[in-house]
Order: C-alpha cells, then sequence, then structure tokens
C-alpha cells in the first residue's frame, strides 16, 4: 500500500497538520493569548536541534564506530550548563538592542558594522549550505526507498536522476513554499514568529515519538530488550569491537573532543538555534526549565540509537543496505508498513523543522545585514524617499528563501553524494563554530574591536573552505582531485587535509584546530593592535555590562544632536508601515504620560534611540543606524567624551548599589520602629483601658466615702445607730480602696520583676484549709456551701506561702461572688496529678462564655457576670495569680459551659 | 404632694446615702437595684426625677435614659446621670440621651441636692 | 536560589562533565563487559549524562 502517492498524501496531511498550528497559533498570538508563551513549547521548540542528521544519520555514524554520535548532543549538554552565564546574558543584550539575528548580534556588538553583518550572513549562508543539502537528501532518500516497499533496494545515485523528476528539487520547492507562508506573512518588530514556534515544537513532538517507536520495535520486538540485542551483537567480532570504540583508534579521543567543542558551538551559533532560543524567546525565564528539558529530550533521542544501529548490521550482514536508512529499513524488511510511514513523517519532521527556521534565521539576516544596507547606499535607488518599503523588505526575504533552497539543492547536486549525512552536518557545525569567538569574545571582552572581529571571521572562513569546503567539491569531481592528494601545485604542505603537515586527524579535527588558531589569533591579535572607534567602545559597554545598566534607554546617553518628531516618524513608517509607527510613537509617548498627536514630544536622544532600536527589530542594527543618521543630524563625540560618560555611568551604579543597600537598611529598620509603635499602641490602649477601669473602680468607693462623710458632717443630728452604720460603710469602702491600691502596686512589683518571693516547702492540704477558714465568714453571709475534697497524704510543693493563699482567696471569693445567689455551692479540690498538685475551685454561678475563657486572665481585661454585663473587681486578681503559679513552674486555667458554672483549676510541680 | 424620685444604681452604699438625704428633704424615694426595675418602676411609679447610675447590669443607664426620652407622655420626668466615667465623651454621650444633668462620681451631696431641687420646682 | 549562586554552580556543572567525558576518564571505561546487559562504555556515558541532567535540573529549579 505505500505507493508514491499514498506516501506523498501523508506527507501533504502531514504539512497540512503543521499549518493548522502555526496558523491558530498566529491566531491567538494576535489575539494577545499566545499559545507558546510557556517554559515547555521554548524547550521543544529548541529540539529543532535534532535534524534528519539526527533521525537517520545517528544510526549511520553509530554503525560505523559505536559512540562517535553522542558528542553531538553531549557537547550541548554541557554548553547548556553554561547557558545561565553566556545565553541568559546574550539573550538580555538582544531584548534590549532588538537583535534579530547573528549577524545583528555580531554587527551591533562591533559598533554597528554593516560591514561585519555582511561577512557574518555571507560565512552563515555558504557554511550552512551543506546542512540543507543534508536535509533535502534525507527527505528524498527515505521517499524513494519507501515508495519501494516492500522491496528493501538503496535508490539509484541521486544526482543522476533528471532534475524533473528528482524529489530533492520538488521537496526544496515545497519547503520553500511552506516557509514563506510562515516566516513572511508580515513583518514584526520584533521578529516574533510565534506560529512557526508552534508548528516546530509539534515537530519536535512527532520525530521524538516516531524515533522511540522504532527504537522500541527494535530492541523489544525484533530483540528480547537491550541485553540480547548487544549480546547477539558481541557473537560478532566486528560488533564487538566496536563496544569498545575509543581503543587504539587514531585520534579517538581528540576526535571525541574537538567534536564536542564543536557541538557546543554549534547549539549557540547554528542560525536556527539563535532564531529559536534567541529571537523567539519571550519570556527569559522559560531558561530556567529549558536547560534540563532540552537535555532530557537529547537523551531520549538517542537512547535507542546504538540498539537500531546494531539490529541494522546483525540484520544486513552482508551491507547492501546504507546504515544511514536502518530506521527506515529495519521496519520495512520486518513488513511493518504503519510504523515505516511514521518514520518517514518522522524524517520529514525533523527536515522541515530544521529547513524552516534555518531558512527564515538566514533569510532575516540575508535581507537585513547584506541586501539593504546595500540598497540604502545606493543613492540612485533613493530608498530613503520611499513612504513605505515593508512590501519591499518581504519580498526580498521571500526572495531569499527561494534562493537559499536552490542554493541547498545546487550544493546536493554538486557534492551530496561524496559523504555521509554525520559528514555533511559537521562541515556546516565547523563554519558555524567561526562565530564563537567574536560573539563570546564581544560579551565578555570589551577590548574586542570590528578590525579584529572582521580578520578572525575571514581567517577562520578560510581556512575553513580551505580545508572542508575545498575537499568536499575535489572528492565530488568539481575540483581536481589532485588538489588533495599532492596539494595545489604539488606543494605538500599545503595539502587541504593535511596542512603544514598536520596528519593522522580526521578532517573536522585538523579543520578546526586550524581555523580555531587562525580565528583566535586574528580576533585577539588585530583587537589588542587596533583603536576602537567613538561608536564600537559604546557598544562593547552595552554588550559587556548589560546587567549594569537599566532598561532600553542604556544607550541614549551616547548622543548628541538635533532631529525632527515627524522625520523620525515617517522613517519608522517607512520600513514598518504608519499603522505600526503610530503605535510604536504611542506606546512612547504613553511611557512618558503623553498623548502622540495631542502632547509636543521633544525629539531628544531618548526617541531617537527608540527609534533607531524599533527600526533595528525590523531591518537589523547596522542598517538602522545608517537610517537614523540620515534624518538626525548628529554631533560628533570624542572618544574620551563616551569613556567620561562611561566612567560616570559606573560611579552611578556604584552609587546606587549603595544607595539601594541604604534604603534596605533604612526599610528594615522602618518596619522593626513601625513594629514597635503598634505595641507600644497596644500597650498605651491597655493603659488607658487600665487607667479608665481604676478611676471607675476607685471612684465607687470614694464616692460613699464622700457621700457618708459629707452627710455626718452636715447633718449632725443624726442618731447613733445611723451614725455607727454609715461609719461602718465609710470604713469597708476604705478598705475595698486599700485593697485596690494594694493589688496594683502588687502586680507593678509582679511585671517588673521586684516582687520578693520567699519559697519554703508547703503542705497543700493544710494552705487550702486555711484559705477556706479565711474565708468562712463571706461564705456563710452569702449561703454559700462549701465542700472540700483532699486526699490523705499529698507530695510538698515548693512556693511562697503567702502568694499561694493569696491565689486561693483570689480565686475563693470570685467563686463566691459569681455563685448562683442564695443556693451557692463552692467545691474545692486537690489531686495529685502525677508531677504536679492540681488545686480546682468550682462554682455553680453562670459560666463563663468560652471566647471568653482566652481573655480573664489578661492583665486589665474584665469580664463580667455574662447575665448582667457587670464587671466586678479590677480585673487584676486573676492575672496576679497566674502570674504567681507560673512563677512556681504551674499553669492556671479555666473550664467553664455557660449555664454550669466555672471551674479555675491550677498546679503547682513537686517540691 | 411629694415630689417622687426613683435612684437606680447597684452599690448598695450609695442607694443609702442617696436614699437618706433625699428622705430628708421630703421626696418620696422609689430604689431599682439594675436597669430593667428601673424601667419598670418609672412605668409603674411616674417618678419625677431619675438619678441614674450608668454602669448598671442588664440594661446601661444609658439605655435607660434612651427609654424614657422614647415615650413623649415621660417626657416631664427629669434624668440625672451618676457616672464613675468622667470623660468628656461620657459626659457628652449622657447629655445626648437626654439626660438633664450628668454629675460625676464623686460629688457633692450638698451641691447634689441643690440641683435636684432646681430642676424640681414646687 | 539567590541568581548569583547558580553561575558557579552551573559552571561547576559544566566543569565536572567535561572531566567526566574525556580522557583518562573515559578510557577507565573503554572495556569489554556488560552492565546489565548493556556494554560498559555505553551504560557509563548514559548513566552519568542522565545524573548530570538531574543536577541541571535540581540547580535550575531551586
Amino acid at each position: 500500500m505505500l505507493q508514491g502517492p499514498v506516501v506523498i498524501l501523508a506527507a501533504f496531511a502531514y504539512l497540512g497538520v503543521l499549518f493548522a498550528i502555526a496558523y491558530y497559533a498566529d491566531q491567538r498570538a494576535d489575539a494577545g493569548r499566545p499559545v507558546i508563551a510557556n517554559p515547555y513549547v521554548y524547550s521543544l521548540s529548541l529540539a529543532v536541534y535534532a535534524t534528519a542528521w539526527t533521525f537517520y544519520g545517528s544510526v549511520g555514524r553509530a554503525a560505523s564506530d559505536g559512540i562517535g554520535f553522542l558528542p553531538i548532543y553531549i557537547g550541548p549538554t554541557l554548553m547548556i550548563a553554561l547557558w545561565w552565564v553566556v545565553m541568559r546574558k546574550i539573550l538580555r543584550i538582544s531584548k534590549q538592542n532588538r537583535i534579530t539575528s547573528l549577524a545583528d548580534f555580531i554587527a551591533s556588538r562591533y559598533g554597528k558594522s554593516a560591514l561585519l553583518g555582511g561577512i557574518v550572513t555571507v560565512i552563515a549562508v555558504i557554511g550552512i549550505l551543506p546542512y540543507i543539502s543534508l536535509q533535502l537528501k534525507a527527505v528524498s532518500a527515505s521517499y524513494l526507498i519507501l515508495v519501494q516497499y516492500p522491496e528493501v533496494v538503496m535508490p539509484p545515485v541521486l544526482g543522476e536522476a533528471s532534475v524533473r523528476q528528482d524529489p530533492a528539487l520538488w521537496v526544496a520547492l515545497l519547503l520553500a513554499a511552506f516557509t514563506i507562508a510562515f516566516g513572511t506573512r508580515h513583518l514584526d518588530a520584533a521578529e516574533h514568529h510565534q506560529g512557526m514556534v508552534a508548528a516546530i515544537a509539534f515537530e519536535s513532538l512527532v520525530k521524538l515519538l516516531a524515533f522511540l517507536a522504532v527504537g522500541i520495535f527494535v530492541t523489544f520486538g525484533l530483540y528480547n530488550g537491550f541485553g540480547d540485542l548487544f549480546a547477539r551483537a558481541a557473537a560478532v567480532p566486528k560488533l564487538k569491537a566496536m563496544m569498545t570504540p575509543l581503543e587504539g583508534v587514531a585520534g579517538g579521543y581528540a576526535s571525541w573532543v574537538w567534536l564536542t567543542i564543536l557541538s557546543m558551538m554549534a547549539i549557540m551559533f547554528l542560525p536556527r538555534q539563535f532564531q529559536v532560543t534567541v529571537v523567539e524567546n519571550l519570556d527569559e525565564r522559560h531558561l530556567n526549565k529549558a536547560i534540563w528539558l532540552f537535555p532530557v529530550y537529547m537523551l531520549a533521542i538517542n537512547v535507542f540509537v546504538l540498539p537500531i544501529a546494531f539490529g541494522g548490521l546483525l540484520h544486513f550482514p552482508e551491507g547492501g543496505v546504507d546504515a544511514d536508512t536502518f530506521v527506515l529499513t529495519l521496519p520495512m524488511v520486518e513488513k511493518q508498513e504503519g510504523l515505516a510511514l511514521l518514520v518517514f513523517i518522522g524524517g520529514l519532521s525533523a527536515a522541515t523543522g530544521m529547513v524552516i527556521v534555518e531558512t527564515i534565521a538566514l533569510s532575516t539576516m540575508v535581507c537585513n545585514d547584506l541586501v539593504m544596507p546595500v540598497l540604502l547606499r545606493m543613492r540612485s535607488l533613493a530608498l530613503n524617499e520611499k513612504p513605505d518599503l515593508t512590501g519591499l523588505l518581504l519580498g526580498i526575504r521571500r526572495g531569499a528563501i527561494v534562493l537559499i533552497l536552490l542554493l541547498g539543492y545546487l550544493y546536493f547536486k554538486l557534492a551530496g553524494e561524496a559523504y555521509a549525512l554525520v559528514s555533511i552536518g559537521l562541515i556546516s557545525f565547523a563554519a558555524v563554530a567561526q562565530f564563537a569567538p567574536v560573539v563570546l569574545g564581544g560579551i565578555f571582552w570589551k577590548g574586542g574591536t570590528r578590525k579584529g572581529a572582521l580578520c578572525g571571521l575571514l581567517a577562520g572562513f578560510a581556512v575553513w573552505s580551505y580545508t572542508l569546503l575545498l575537499p568536499a567539491l575535489a572528492r565530488s569531481g568539481w575540483l581536481p582531485i589532485g588538489l588533495l592528494e599532492q596539494g595545489p601545485f604539488g606543494i605538500a604542505l599545503l595539502k587541504p587535509l593535511a596542512l603544514f603537515g598536520l596528519s593522522g586527524l580526521d578532517q573536522i579535527t585538523h579543520a578546526m584546530i586550524w581555523s580555531m588558531l587562525a580565528n583566535i589569533g586574528g580576533y585577539v591579535g588585530v583587537s589588542l593592535v587596533a583603536t576602537p572607534s567613538v561608536e564600537e567602545h559604546r557598544q562593547a559597554s552595552l554588550f559587556v555590562d548589560v546587567f549594569r545598566q537599566g532598561g532600553e534607554a542604556g544607550g541614549a546617553r551616547f548622543w548628541r544632536g538635533t532631529a525632527s518628531v515627524p522625520e523620525l516618524h515617517s522613517l519608522l513608517a517607512r520600513f514598518l508601515g504608519a499603522a505600526a509607527a503610530d503605535e510604536a510613537f504611542e506606546e512612547y509617548a504613553r511611557s512618558r504620560g503623553r498623548r502622540w498627536r495631542r502632547d509636543p514630544l521633544d525629539a531628544d536622544a531618548e526617541l531617537v534611540h527608540y527609534v533607531e532600536v524599533k527600526l533595528a527589530g525590523a531591518i537589523g542594527a547596522a542598517s538602522a543606524r545608517v537610517m537614523v543618521a540620515s534624518v538626525v543630524k548628529e554631533e560628533a563625540m570624542t572618544i574620551d567624551e563616551v569613556r567620561t560618560i562611561l566612567d560616570e555611568a559606573s560611579q552611578v551604579v556604584v552609587y546606587s548599589h549603595r544607595l539601594e543597600q541604604k534604603s534596605r537598611e533604612l526599610e528594615a529598620a522602618t518596619a522593626e520602629l513601625r513594629a514597635a509603635n503598634e505595641r507600644l499602641k497596644e500597650l498605651d490602649r491597655l493603659k488607658d483601658d487600665f487607667v479608665s477601669t481604676v478611676t471607675h473602680e476607685l471612684r465607687t468607693p470614694l464616692t460613699s466615702i464622700r457621700a457618708f462623710t459629707q452627710i455626718l458632717l452636715e447633718h449632725p443630728q443624726v442618731d447613733a445607730e445611723q451614725r455607727s452604720k454609715f461609719l461602718g460603710i465609710i470604713t469597708k469602702e476604705t478598705e475595698r480602696l486599700t485593697r485596690l491600691i494594694n493589688q496594683v502596686l502588687d502586680l507593678s512589683k509582679i511585671e517588673s520583676g521586684k516582687a520578693e518571693w520567699r519559697e519554703s516547702v508547703l503542705d497543700l492540704r493544710e494552705l487550702i484549709g486555711d484559705a477556706v477558714t479565711g474565708m468562712s465568714q463571706v461564705f456563710e453571709e452569702r449561703n454559700i456551701k462549701v465542700d472540700v475534697e483532699v486526699p490523705a497524704k499529698v507530695a510538698p510543693v515548693r512556693a511562697d506561702v503567702d502568694r499561694i493563699i493569696q491565689v486561693m482567696l483570689n480565686l475563693l471569693s470570685n467563686a463566691a461572688k459569681f455563685c448562683e445567689p442564695g443556693r451557692g455551692r463552692v467545691r474545692v479540690a486537690l489531686r495529685d496529678d502525677g508531677g504536679a498538685l492540681r488545686v480546682e475551685v468550682r462554682d455553680n454561678g453562670p459560666g463563663i462564655d468560652p471566647s471568653d475563657q482566652g481573655v480573664i486572665f489578661d492583665k486589665f481585661r474584665q469580664v463580667g457576670d455574662t447575665l448582667t454585663g457587670k464587671p466586678h473587681g479590677s480585673g487584676l486578681g486573676l492575672h496576679i495569680s497566674r502570674q504567681i503559679v507560673e512563677h512556681f513552674g504551674g499553669r492556671m486555667w479555666v473550664e467553664s459551659r455557660v449555664g454550669e458554672g466555672a471551674c479555675f483549676a491550677f498546679t503547682l510541680p513537686h517540691g | 404632694m411629694a415630689k417622687k424620685i426613683l435612684i437606680a444604681d447597684d452599690e448598695p452604699n450609695i442607694v443609702t446615702a442617696l436614699e437618706f438625704l433625699l428622705q430628708r428633704s421630703g421626696y418620696e424615694v422609689l430604689i431599682a437595684r439594675d436597669g430593667d426595675e428601673a424601667l419598670k418602676t418609672v412605668e409603674s411609679a411616674r417618678p419625677d426625677l431619675v438619678l441614674l447610675d450608668i454602669m448598671m447590669p442588664v440594661r446601661s443607664g444609658y439605655e435607660v435614659c434612651k427609654r424614657i426620652r422614647e415615650r413623649p407622655d415621660w417626657a416631664h420626668i427629669k434624668v440625672v446621670m451618676l457616672s464613675a466615667k468622667g470623660r468628656d465623651a461620657e459626659v457628652n454621650k449622657g447629655m445626648a440621651m437626654g439626660a438633664d444633668l450628668y454629675v460625676t462620681k464623686p460629688f457633692s451631696t450638698r451641691e447634689l441636692m441643690e440641683k435636684v431641687k432646681g430642676l424640681l420646682p414646687p | 536560589m539567590n541568581e548569583k549562586d547558580k553561575a558557579p554552580r552551573f559552571v561547576a556543572l559544566c566543569m565536572l562533565g567535561v572531566v567526566l567525558f574525556n580522557f583518562p576518564v573515559l578510557a577507565l571505561f573503554n572495556v569489554g563487559g556488560t552492565v546489565f546487559g548493556v556494554p560498559v562504555l555505553y551504560a557509563y556515558i548514559f548513566a552519568v549524562w542522565a545524573l548530570l541532567i538531574a543536577l541541571m535540573a535540581l540547580v535550575a529549579e531551586r
């Protein structure tokens, strides 16, 4: 059933799904509810790193040298461990400067140099072409193999097919159309393609699932798990040797190490990785999850590579089947049609993902850093005067996409047959690794200059071309093969594969050693001698010190000149369209608390910088610089002035750090003061309440005393009986006053720690008896029945006898006060709790509301009789009692339910 | 006919003193120990003047005063508030409830008798 | 964890990875034999890789 039309239909159905996903994500993005704004989609989109090369090529490489494919994924894992330091910085710089591509980043860092941006673009395009051709090769090969089903036949040499029948060409054209639809629907100032990112994340899932499906099928379907598979492979001597592959291989470790380094660079500087990691990033915090999720993805997609490779080698021992196709041919030979089709779709997803993102990234670079700078300089075109250039920009990009894919196809026709998939990919890796010194140097070393970057890049690229590109073309027969074997003009020292006699290394290691030497040497050496321009100096500071500067306005400090608002607006409108320009100016005006077109705006340094950054998002930093310069009259700043500003800036940073520290300290102090003040206020309130209560309690007896003394004074004729009654009242009220005053004084002594405590050994039975006897008169007066239950013998306690008596009297008088009038009943009980003695005083009064039980022991708190609401006493007795009990290591509490009396209890530990 | 005066206070000693003084001045004295009793007595005996303590059980003096003032037919009843609470806010509150006089404890018995006399013209 | 504390931890993890995935440590495991049926070198590489990722997750998410 796997005839051509079925496979093609499946492929189109898959691409249709992709397009639907992208369309949906774009719609959501336009509606302001992005679907991709989460770390999981972000991590999956990074997996665009895994291309057809991973999908088919890893197995091919594993089948030839065991673990040789692993550095390609271990390297990125190691690099990502450094992302917290490196990538976070690149992200921050890129967001502040609206960087939209790797070329833009490098050009911007080295003084917004258009030349440098152009060179980076050229290197990237030439370097990536082999990689794109690899994807075309993989897709067309997998198609040609699949349609032979059920036969497993390797396709004829692809390059010999007539152009019209060549599926690679059709794949290239189809992908071009697809990419144009995805990536150039409209012009976004931030170069965000949310639809594309959603589709790429989906593709990452598809290729992972497809690969895992084959892996599980081979490992557990064809064999009985890993152990069985490896055991059978070990029985074959040739395969057994692959299990210790690092032994005895010339340059085994060197090759391993260089591949690791190469991949570390690739994960940062492949244009598509820069696109998804930096340009498409919506939130810096997504990095946190991606730092480990993306390595997990790489680990997962590699687990089954070796089993599939060994499975393939065991299955096709005679070697008629290319190891690069094992992923597809194993299911086919086992008659698993569905799985084979899934693998084809998986490979397609791996290839399309790579091609789409890569060409979008490259087309942005070609447009912004290669074509536009040239067009803008050509006065005859007079682009400066054109009102709207957005159409032109989109046109250039679309053209670039088609051109890049056709060039990829051309490379495929020229050189594609000579190499295995992995080798083609590595040539591209080596090309983008040339960006590492200027980018990493650029963000950590202010000394790197434009001239240094130019020299380093050109030298590195030249060596790369000579040692990798040239041999590829020579082997394909496009250059005389003698060039490789004897060296140019017969000079052996210049042999491209053994430069200056360096031999015994594999091709990639050899090329990396020489190109990095030339690149880093040129970059550092020339930077050290060359004097940077003002612009370079400024940009170097902005990049290296990005974490020490605040916001996008950072660049504005370096500008001096005059401009006009309408000119700036029309400039922006030309490249972004009038609507987007209006929106940008409104946003700017709002951020300054004004209304665009209503309030006047100042065409000051900040506005100029704002426009330049916005413009940079659309046409790249270098072109933006040129365009802005065309409408503003800029006064040149000397390098000393820039230095002064930078020095001031770093001083300001120091000051602001200090200020921050100070203000933090102040905040802390303020908080403490506030808390203290709250406590004081609370105390003040309590004191107020206390004074109010105490005055009330003092005034009541004073009222009686004063009234009766006045009566006695003014009515001398009062009879003797009445006189003595009145005098009795006066005496009692005086006692009441004295008691209150004593309590207040007592409390203040206890609270201030000045109270005297006389400890002695006590028998609580005796003490309770004394207290009850002391109160007997009160109880009799009120007709209260008192029961005392004490055991025959109790353990002694250590305490102050007078104080404990005071506690008992307080509890007893409270009980007497609250007893049911007329039928009062008080029960006093003593028990040994084991470890402590427990005294309970129970009354049959109205009880205490649960909400009041917590507060009745508080100082100055009074809880009245629940029936009358009238407080009794000063509200100090219980508080003092509890303080006393706690002083001797006991505790005091109340148990009560409304209507069932109250039981006050306290404990004293055994002495 | 002797004017009737109600003493509403829960402090027995103060009641004793006031009762003694008022009887001496020729008034008919009624006594209530809490707010409820005070209102009932006002209802049943219609005193001409009430000496009203504020901190009373069941119903506070403020409430009693308010109830008295709600009845138009009791409008003639004079209310003298007696309280140990002497803060301005409390005095104002008492006056706002419709008291004719607010006396802070402790008070001079002679002055109180003079004020009572002033409120009850013969 | 403070953002400033993360940087040295990540750098240390990277260095750990570089050491474990390099000569001579790698050579120690480039020997015959199997672990749970998997050749020693393969088992070692995947185990260290997984461990490294787990540690990165730990540092990143703290």
